[in-house]
């Protein structure tokens, strides 16, 4: 592998330094993804966040299911682990649990977390468990070729729905308010300062944190339905995005091209399920219960 | 080192086989469990639910048993001790994570109180018709480790030896209880904690940039870390190199799966164990497990009554399998009956170690019960004719 993408060469050959290189494993460069594809601008997202954040990064850790957006563990100079299939929060939840000091972020696609890891997501978020959440949404299964999601809007063609999708997909923001997340956002791979804020805002919040990251993928998505490339993407994110902060999640349904809301829709307080569990282990069992990760 | 006294409840009592295991698995150091609820099982969580907050740990009752079964991965990471419990349905459910354990080298324990299958089959009915799944369930090549205890005591004393095998050797490893054996309430006595040996996490000494999360240094066995440690590990299951990182090509599987089976293979002799009554001179020797050993013992002392020549060996450790022993033993024997609470699975291991040096009996039973001493003896008596 060429060693051109460490940033001791950049300085070397160009005299600039990329912040974000020390976040990465260099020594993983260059990464699998498309040209075009959004998964790296929520990546570079993911560093500013993590170097505006106070967190001590040996604390951090991070860990992805399968498919496109699975890999980003493997980039990522934290402690990282590459699950199965759905199962990122069942294993960061193990993570957590044992290890109540670790700051955990899930970081996965949209069929991982919403088709085969749904009932995980469900139920992680209805205990409030903290955790951070990031889901790069690209409407598609990307690594199988371009397959129906969950997340497909109303229309669109893929290889498992040749004639158009006629399936209802998920508002993804709806779902993680309605189980009991303490903080929901959707943003776009445009939105690149709106989305590290947020997931600066997601590793400092406790409990159940939910951030879409709208992402396009060219190679399959968009060209399969003549959407153009990448930029072409980022070109109607920029058009048809609208922040409302604060809006309700029941209205921000997504259609195919049609208008995006984004923002920061919740941002509540609730106790995590390592809070309860003490709380309530002390209250009813007092001087016999060991308090536990406090 | 010796057992933490906060999870050891020294003392006699009589207690069902479920609970007994739960004690063993406190008392070997066991501090997270993530279990669903599933017939015949509950009952070692529901214990471990009671009596974790006051020895200090966590328990979570997940949304199913896929999430059980990786959450105590991620626990095992985090630098726990860890344990699901389940049986058949959620066995199947939990194969996937088992060769995630097994290629990730994940150290942890899967107990599974065996009913009757398949599917929903008999859920408060004793069988034995998982041996073959715990071995061969998850897909790809893996070599896990299996105990068979047969009595509440058992449950207690090899859930320790479990929970060892799994740090020494960083494999799942499979407590294969059943229906009887976790149901039934006898005497146990557990010991002080200075009297149990535990086997603690073999950390690595090394500092970060100098470690490498698959580096093995010769051996077969690679030093752990965890999470937090400062090492920044990556962990796969893909396969990987030395640093963990993908190497999808065929010389990296083929480096990665030979030492995943050697590690076990290679010290087979030494994981051996079998208990043994009469086998030296017997011309017949009954081969059993679990709750059928217990039977199996009343079989032997009728046909012994009747005078042949039996000998009684029961295998405490199932995997892996006691291949050498049952080959030296080929040329001693007439006869191999083996009774199990299935339509015949291990049996076909003795099969494949005697090769056909002697006659092997398979005594199946389809499970719901246990089998009726008689049929043993009759095998016995039909195959020293």
């Amino acid at each position: 592998m060429s060693s051109e993408w460490t940033n001791a060469e950049l300085i070397q050959q160009y005299g600039i330094e990329n912040p974000v290189m020390p976040y990465l494993r260099q020594d993983r460069l260059p990464h699998i993804w498309c040209p075009g594809c959004g998964i790296g601008t929520t990546v570079n997202c993911f560093t500013r966040a993590l170097s505006e954040s106070k967190l001590n990064l040996d604390e951090v850790v991070i860990v992805s299911g399968i498919g496109c957006t699975g890999r980003v563990a493997g980039y990522m100079n934290l402690d990282s682990f590459h699950t199965t299939h759905g199962r990122a929060i069942p294993f960061a939840t193990g993570l957590k649990l044992a290890n109540p000091k670790l700051k955990v972020v899930v970081y996965s696609g949209d069929g991982d977390l919403s088709a085969i890891g749904g009932n995980h997501l469900v139920h992680a978020a209805r205990r409030n468990m903290d955790l951070m959440v990031v889901c790069v949404n690209n409407f598609t299964y990307g690594m199988t070729g371009g397959q129906v999601a969950p997340t497909t809007p109303l229309g669109p063609t893929q290889t498992t729905m040749p004639y158009g999708n006629f399936e209802t997909p998920f508002n993804l923001p709806f779902l993680a308010d309605a189980c009991g997340a303490v903080y929901v956002a959707r943003w776009t791979i445009y939105h690149v300062r709106q989305l590290a804020k947020a997931m600066k805002e997601g590793l400092e919040k406790k409990g159940f944190v939910f951030i879409e990251a709208m992402s396009p993928c060219p190679t399959l998505y968009s060209r399969r339905n003549r959407l153009g490339d990448g930029v072409d993407q980022v070109k109607y994110y920029k058009e048809r995005s609208i922040i409302r902060n604060g809006a309700d999640t029941k209205e921000v349904g997504l259609s195919f091209q049609g208008e995006i809301v984004v923002g920061k829709f919740v941002d509540r307080e609730r106790p995590t399920w390592l809070e309860s569990m003490n709380e309530h282990l002390g209250r009813v069992l007092g001087d016999k219960f060991t308090p536990y990760g406090v | 080192m010796h057992a933490d006294p906060k999870g050891v409840m020294t003392g006699v009592h009589f207690i069902d086989g479920d609970h007994a295991a739960c004690e063993g698995a406190l008392a070997a150091g066991c501090r997270f469990v993530a279990g669903y609820p599933i017939t015949p099982s509950t009952e070692v969580v529901e214990r471990f639910a009671a009596r974790i907050p006051e020895v200090g740990g966590c328990f979570i009752q997940m949304e199913d048993e896929i999430a059980s079964s990786i959450a105590i991965l991620g626990g095992a990471w985090a630098g726990k001790k860890v344990m699901t419990v389940t049986s058949g349905p959620g066995l199947s459910l939990m194969m996937e994570h088992v060769g995630y354990a097994a290629i990730t080298e994940t150290p942890c324990v899967f107990v599974d109180v065996q009913r009757g299958g398949p599917s929903t089959g008999l859920p408060t009915l004793p069988a034995q018709a998982d041996m073959m799944q715990v071995r061969w369930g998850s897909h790809g090549d893996y070599m896990p480790i299996a105990l068979s205890p047969s009595s509440p005591q058992e449950c207690f004393d090899l859930m320790i030896r479990a929970f060892n095998l799994a740090e020494l050797y960083r494999v799942p490893v499979f407590f294969m209880m059943d229906e009887v054996v976790g149901h039934m309430t006898e005497r146990v006595v557990i010991p002080e904690a200075s009297e149990i040996e535990v086997v603690e996490r073999r950390l690595t000494a090394k500092r970060p940039g100098e470690y490498k999360v698959y580096g093995t240094d010769g051996s077969l066995v690679p030093e752990m870390t965890k999470a937090g440690d400062g090492h920044r590990i990556h962990v796969t299951g893909l396969t990987h190199d030395e640093r963990g990182y993908p190497a999808m090509n065929a010389m990296a599987q083929d480096k990665l799966v030979r030492r995943l089976l050697a590690k076990i293979n290679a010290h087979a002799d030494q994981l051996v164990d079998v208990q043994t009554d009469g086998v030296e001179g017997a011309d017949i020797v009954v081969v059993s497990f679990g709750i059928t050993s217990r039977v199996a013992t009343a079989a032997v002392d009728a046909a012994r009554a009747q005078g042949y020549k039996v000998g009684h060996l029961r295998l405490i450790v199932c995997w892996p399998f006691p291949a050498k022993l049952f080959a030296e033993l080929a040329g001693q024997v007439k006869a191999f009956v083996v009774p199990e609470i299935n339509m015949g699975q291990m049996v076909l291991e003795v099969e494949r170690a005697v090769a056909g040096r002697a006659r092997v009996v398979s005594v199946p039973h389809p499970g719901g019960t246990v089998h009726e001493p008689a049929v043993i003896t009759q095998a016995i008596v039909e195959a020293g004719r």
